[in-house]
């Protein structure tokens, strides 16, 4: 029964939006330039099926690639700082600088330093977007471990990697696991802020852009519902990880 | 395992310049003694839990046990504390193993649970051994964390205001396990505790130490009874007793002010 809910109830939910939707469209009147309605949606994705399945794939698996790469450079960072307070102080104001900076002014930059490598550049900006919170939150969580579960380790003789590993890391799981979330959603923005700025032909961003100079406006709508649901799709992929990796932690 | 607190001085280093809190402080328990050590808040009897853990070197003074100097922790310890800090992803049974991961290596993983199983049988929570931490009591919880404490059968245990945060008659009946803990395991135990009645009912000695800098006030045994029983508690004998415990108390705060 839960489990039937936890279907039924979202896509009732989409449904009520789209209706709603739709009817805000029919209510007002306007014309598909100034706001698609969900019902111009479908003739404008099976118009370029073909397109979406090709830049889709594009763009989903930089996101994936960039998304696995950030959580390593977030955790050897978190880690890092969770552990060394030198560190720590010394990294943050760098990195809360460099993560203050709009990202599309970086694109350029990536884009000239590495041209015509668009797989790694789009790559890195997912890299430099999505790191963020995962380390700022392995880093808070490692660094306020409290004394007593230290101690009742350390008291054996337990050396610093085992208090890591049997304790600090299991410990800031669920922290990570939240701050992956958001760095997935963020994930998506930095492949698209890539091939919107610099387009090279490829993904999604890409075709939006085709989509924006064609003045096709069902299609840019198409292309931003497609991301919205690879969005929830890896959203949900990092929630089955969480439930099993981190499961305690979830309350029934 | 006796333990020997030789004129052992300890002071922090605090943003306000170094704060003493241990002064002089000498003191014995002899071989599987339960000791208790009561006196003002903050008077740093948490400290000493710390140094005779090994966890912290003491500024001045040296603390023995069976006549070898601590250097550095060692793995005849045990120790519980007011928050049981149990491990939230892991069950009971895996919680109280944890000790034997770092002091056992070679064990097995059906040796260690045997050995947590005994504990757990004697605190009564044999059928909770899949349960998570968070599907405990406060008081299932800290029995979980006794058992964890004594599985590697370490000679010296450290109690730590375990029963604090417990209502009454959880920590009455928590008193009772200890007793049968004690009577079944052979350790050197130190408690360090607030309640007076605690103090008497569990430990057969009991310490008052003085406001801080703290340093031995007051040194009384307790053996009032061979086999305590919490109405014993009543008793005039104890009365007597907890009345000029509690009064030791008192003069430590006033020298605090």
């Amino acid at each position: 029964m839960i489990r039937i809910n936890n279907f039924i109830i979202p896509l009732f939910s989409l449904i009520i939006f789209c209706l709603l939707w739709e009817l805000l469209v029919w209510y007002n009147n306007w014309p598909n330039y100034k706001m698609a309605s969900p019902s111009d949606l479908w003739p404008a994705f099976w118009k370029f099926k073909h397109l979406f399945l090709i830049y889709g794939w594009e763009t989903f698996w930089r996101t994936v690639v960039g998304l696995i790469l950030s959580v390593l450079v977030g955790l050897s960072l978190g880690i890092l700082m969770g552990f060394s307070k030198t560190i720590r102080i010394g990294l943050y104001p760098i990195l809360v600088g460099f993560n203050a900076i709009p990202k599309a002014t970086v694109v350029p930059v990536i884009a000239l330093i590495f041209v015509g490598m668009h797989n790694m550049n789009t790559i890195i900006i997912v890299i430099l977007i999505s790191f963020f919170p995962i380390c700022v939150s392995i880093s808070i969580g490692l660094s306020t471990l409290e004394r007593e579960y230290e101690d009742i380790l350390l008291s054996l003789g337990a050396n610093k990697f085992e208090i890591f590993y049997k304790i600090a890391l299991p410990k800031t799981l669920p922290e990570f696991f939240g701050a992956l979330k958001v760095s997935t959603t963020l994930a998506f923005i930095g492949t698209n802020l890539m091939e919107i700025i610099e387009p090279h032909g490829r993904g999604l961003g890409h075709l939006f852009d085709s989509g924006k100079i064609n003045a096709d406006y069902p299609l840019m709508f198409a292309v931003l519902i497609t991301l919205a649901v690879m969005g929830i799709f890896l959203y949900y992929i990092v929630v089955y990880l969480e439930n099993i990796f981190a499961g305690w932690a979830i309350r029934k | 395992m006796h333990i020997n607190i030789e004129k052992v001085s300890h002071q922090y280093e605090t943003k306000q310049g170094m704060l003493p809190v241990l002064k002089d402080l000498s003191l014995s328990i002899k071989r599987k003694g339960f000791t208790a050590i009561v006196g003002p808040s903050g008077c740093g009897k948490s400290t000493i839990t710390r140094l005779v853990s090994g966890l912290i070197k003491p500024t001045q003074g040296s603390i023995f046990i069976s006549n070898k100097k601590i250097t550095s922790p060692l793995s005849t310890v045990g120790m519980a504390f007011q928050n049981p800090v149990l491990l939230e992803w892991r069950n009971v049974i895996k919680n109280i193993i944890l000790p034997l991961e770092i002091v056992s290596k070679n064990m097995t993983y059906n040796q260690k649970r045997s050995n947590a199983l005994d504990l757990l049988k004697l605190v009564g929570l044999e059928e909770f051994e899949n349960n998570l931490p968070s599907e405990l009591s406060g008081g299932m919880k800290q029995r979980v964390s006794l058992c964890r404490s004594l599985v590697h059968s370490p000679e010296v245990l450290i109690l730590d205001e375990p029963f604090a945060a417990l209502d009454a008659f959880t920590k009455e009946d928590l008193w009772d396990v200890m007793h049968k803990l004690k009577k079944e395991r052979d350790f050197t135990c130190i408690l360090i505790t607030h309640d007076l009645r605690e103090a008497v009912y569990l430990a057969d000695q009991v310490i008052v130490l003085s406001g801080r800098p703290a340093s031995l006030q007051y040194d009384v045994k307790t053996n009032f009874n061979e086999e305590k029983k919490i109405s014993d508690l009543y008793s005039s004998e104890v009365s007597q007793l907890l009345a000029t415990l509690r009064n030791q108390i008192e003069i430590a705060q006033n020298k605090n002010d």
